[in-house]
């Protein structure tokens, strides 16, 4: 549609393709809107993710890796967003988390959230995906290696439940550049395809800069198209009207598309770009001990050698939930995951143990990097203290693009608390006990010294919750003080989920759908809500029908 | 700086110098001296350090012979706080040992040194070009022999150029489940 003056105008326009923007574009596609979809990064699918760490190649294409004050933010940055890019661990967050105080001394999450309120949500997105559980057959070398060395520890250890055909995965251990098999079922698979179907259109390379209100109340979106190779040149720009929008930009922009916009919206709530939480995470590198792998752990591969296969796989595959006990005292609380990162994100940072000279680089390094199939990785998610701030917006984007592709200077700041400290002091020391109990491996943390902190799950940085003065969003993601603005992604989730947090952004993208065509059709537009699963399952959704109070 | 070669060639064997410095390598030749030769085998430099840094696509390449001669200008600023007399012939950087240009760039690269975020870039850089390649289509590097990705003992990918593993499982139950697991398979 265009309007007299010509610009375009939609019912509904959303800000990226992740988990909040597909979700969203799905139901209300749907439903019978007309949806218009701009996501920053380009749409590559199966044969376009590489197996090739050339820069230039899928992998730099789909990854955003910011680099900030104190924390760096990897995030995706393509079509489907996260869910291309990402690891597919897909479990729910524990029950404690719902009840987590933070730093504001009193529960950060909306009274009407709840896991026992969650659940049928997380139902919606566990059918639509699909998600499955995963037995110890799917499990890869370093996950059952992880599972062995915390039962020697006398630990429990879980397969994760996952968004992945088995039957199709090759254990390439390429996810992170998109997969090649088909096998990940990103958005790719499911709830995006389903909203093109319904009429949904999505525009890549199409990156939002900032909102204007028009007078009408609906809103001005305006982007920028990005070079298709050189992400630093804008190749041109212009505006499009909605009724509604819905920013799903991740949690490392959708915040920074809201500052630039204060001067023509009018103020923004204070926990816009405040209250960021990194999930709490910390990476261990062990370096396993392949005689201790096969004398202490029993375990051998095909060839006989015990390990030496970390580059074998699919990213997590194995949890230790020891930790998360609702029993504990706030930030004591973590998961423990195997994961896998390639080589260069996943080297650089790894320090050598006992180091005499420089930890993260030198020849001691080059020493550990010869045994890196012996590496194992250990993910903890702990409890941070939503201590992220983000400065000035920069002049396009979320971030002053340094290389052609992926890596940027951005404006969050964080300076972890001793609460958050501790919890990351804590994980390292169990990750130790586990990993070198009778001289099994050596394990040391990453350096923080290099890029500060580091986060593969941004969150909270335009929160829900009940009060105003710590949450920028009400309990249906409608944005205060600026009706018509829902904020659906990673930003949306009040803090840290100590558990990979995927399918809890998507649950609330999923809980949030109801409000957003009921706020649509109060701007006159002929929507209604009830989709059944992408694949047309209707089992989920026919168990949150009557928990919506109809209007 | 020995004046029968070029000023781009003394930025090269710096920036060599720094490469080497981040992931040391063998000696190139017997008279090497931009790599000290401070480890067995190849390192960033053999890599290809020099030709990833130079990749447009970092987006440092214009920038490369300014941070060159400004890791010269610390050099030369190290040699005289330390009371070493390098070579004169030799760029700064290269004229010190391999200890004291592990030295400098700890310095250049810890939490407080204003120049910081240069100087682990080029370090990120230097990195990667051993342990991923960057610079090369990554079969096409395999197919070399790439020093970095053999050292780390980097699989062979199938004839058609991707990697697939059909052994990847124990196969086995090796841990008990928390008791607290949902049907779904997630913490209670």
């Amino acid at each position: 549609m265009t309007e007299s003056n010509g610009t375009e105008r939609v019912d509904v326009l959303i800000v990226g393709s992740g988990f909040g923007g597909a979700i969203a574009a799905y139901h209300l596609a749907a439903g019978g809107a007309s949806v218009l979809v701009l996501e920053r990064g380009p749409w590559l699918e199966g044969e376009d993710f590489d197996h090739d760490f050339k820069l230039g190649s899928s992998y730099t294409r789909i990854f955003d890796f910011v680099v900030g004050d104190g924390m760096s933010l990897l995030g995706g940055n393509c079509v489907g967003g996260g869910s291309v890019v990402y690891f597919a661990a897909m479990p729910r967050a524990p029950r404690f988390v719902f009840d987590r105080q933070g730093s504001i001394g009193r529960r950060m999450w909306p009274a009407s959230v709840t896991r026992d309120t969650l659940d049928p949500w997380y139902d919606r997105v566990t059918e639509s995906l699909p998600v499955t559980r995963q037995d110890w057959n799917d499990v890869t070398y370093s996950g059952g290696l992880f599972a062995a060395a915390c039962a020697h520890a006398g630990r429990t250890a879980n397969p994760v439940p996952v968004a992945i055909d088995a039957s199709k995965c090759t254990n390439c251990n390429w996810m992170m550049a998109g997969c090649r098999f088909d096998a990940k079922r990103s958005l790719l698979f499911n709830y995006l395809p389903a909203a093109l179907a319904h009429g949904a259109r999505i525009r890549p390379m199409h990156e939002v800069q900032k909102l204007t209100r028009n007078t009408d109340g609906g809103y001005r979106v305006h982007y920028n198209v990005i070079d298709d190779s050189d992400y630093r040149i804008t190749a041109g720009s212009g505006s499009i009207d909605a009724k509604i929008v819905v920013l799903a930009a991740g949690a490392g922009a959708t915040p920074v598309i809201l500052q630039r916009s204060e001067p023509d919206l009018g103020k923004m709530p204070h926990a816009v770009g405040r209250y960021f939480s990194g999930n709490g995470e910390r990476l261990n590198t062990a370096i396993l001990d392949e005689d201790r792998v096969r004398d202490l752990l029993g375990l051998a591969k095909p060839d006989g050698v015990p390990y030496a296969a970390s580059q074998v796989g699919k990213g997590p595959c194995v949890a230790s939930w020891d930790r998360l006990d609702g029993a504990r005292p706030e930030y004591t609380r973590y998961s423990l995951e195997q994961l896998y990162f390639p080589p260069g994100f996943g080297t650089i940072l790894a320090q050598v143990p006992d180091a005499t000279g420089p930890s993260w680089f030198g020849a001691e390094k080059k020493e550990i990097v010869r045994r890196w199939q012996s590496w194992l990785t250990i993910f903890a998610m702990t409890e941070d203290d939503n201590e992220g701030v983000f400065g000035p917006p920069p002049a396009t984007g979320n971030a002053m693009r340094i290389s052609q592709q992926m890596l940027g200077r951005g404006p969050i700041r964080y300076d972890p608390t001793p609460n958050t400290l501790r919890g990351w002091a804590l994980a390292d020391a169990d990750v130790k006990d586990i990993m070198e109990r009778d001289g099994l491996s050596r394990v040391m943390p990453w350096t923080n010294d290099v890029v500060g902190a580091y986060t593969v799950h941004p969150l909270a940085s335009c929160r829900i919750g009940d009060d105003p003065a710590t949450s920028a969003l009400d309990d249906r993601h409608e944005l205060r003080g600026h009706p018509g603005i829902f904020v659906t992604d990673g930003s949306a989730v009040p803090g840290a989920l100590t558990v990979n947090p995927a399918l809890t952004i998507a649950a609330l993208a999923e809980r949030a759908m109801p409000g957003i065509v009921a706020a649509a059709r109060a701007r006159g537009v002929n929507v209604s809500y009830g989709a059944p699963a992408p694949d047309g399952a209707t089992s989920a959704r026919n168990a949150v029908l009557p928990l919506l109070v109809r209007d | 700086m020995r004046s029968d070669l070029s000023h781009q060639t003394n930025q090269n064997m710096t920036l060599e110098a720094f490469a080497d410095t981040i992931v040391p390598g063998e000696k190139r030749f017997p008279d090497d001296i931009a790599v000290a030769g401070a480890s067995s085998g190849g390192g960033a430099v053999a890599a290809g350090a020099l030709e990833l840094l130079a990749d447009p696509a970092t987006g440092i390449a214009d920038d490369l012979g300014a941070f060159a001669d400004l890791i010269n200008e610390h050099a030369r600023a190290y040699a005289a706080e330390h009371g070493l007399t390098p070579d004169p012939e030799l760029p700064p950087l290269v004229g010190l040992s391999f200890a004291d240009r592990t030295a400098l760039i700890r310095h250049l690269t810890s939490p407080t040194h204003p120049e910081r975020e240069i100087w682990i870039l080029v370090a990120l850089f230097s990195n990667m070009a051993f342990d991923t390649g960057a610079h090369l289509h990554t079969v096409d590097a395999m197919a070399a022999g790439h020093p970095g990705l053999a050292a780390m003992g980097f699989a062979q990918p199938d004839a058609d150029g991707l990697w697939r593993f059909p052994d990847y499982s124990y196969g086995r139950e090796l841990a008990h489940l928390h008791p607290g697991t949902t049907s779904s398979g997630s913490p209670a």
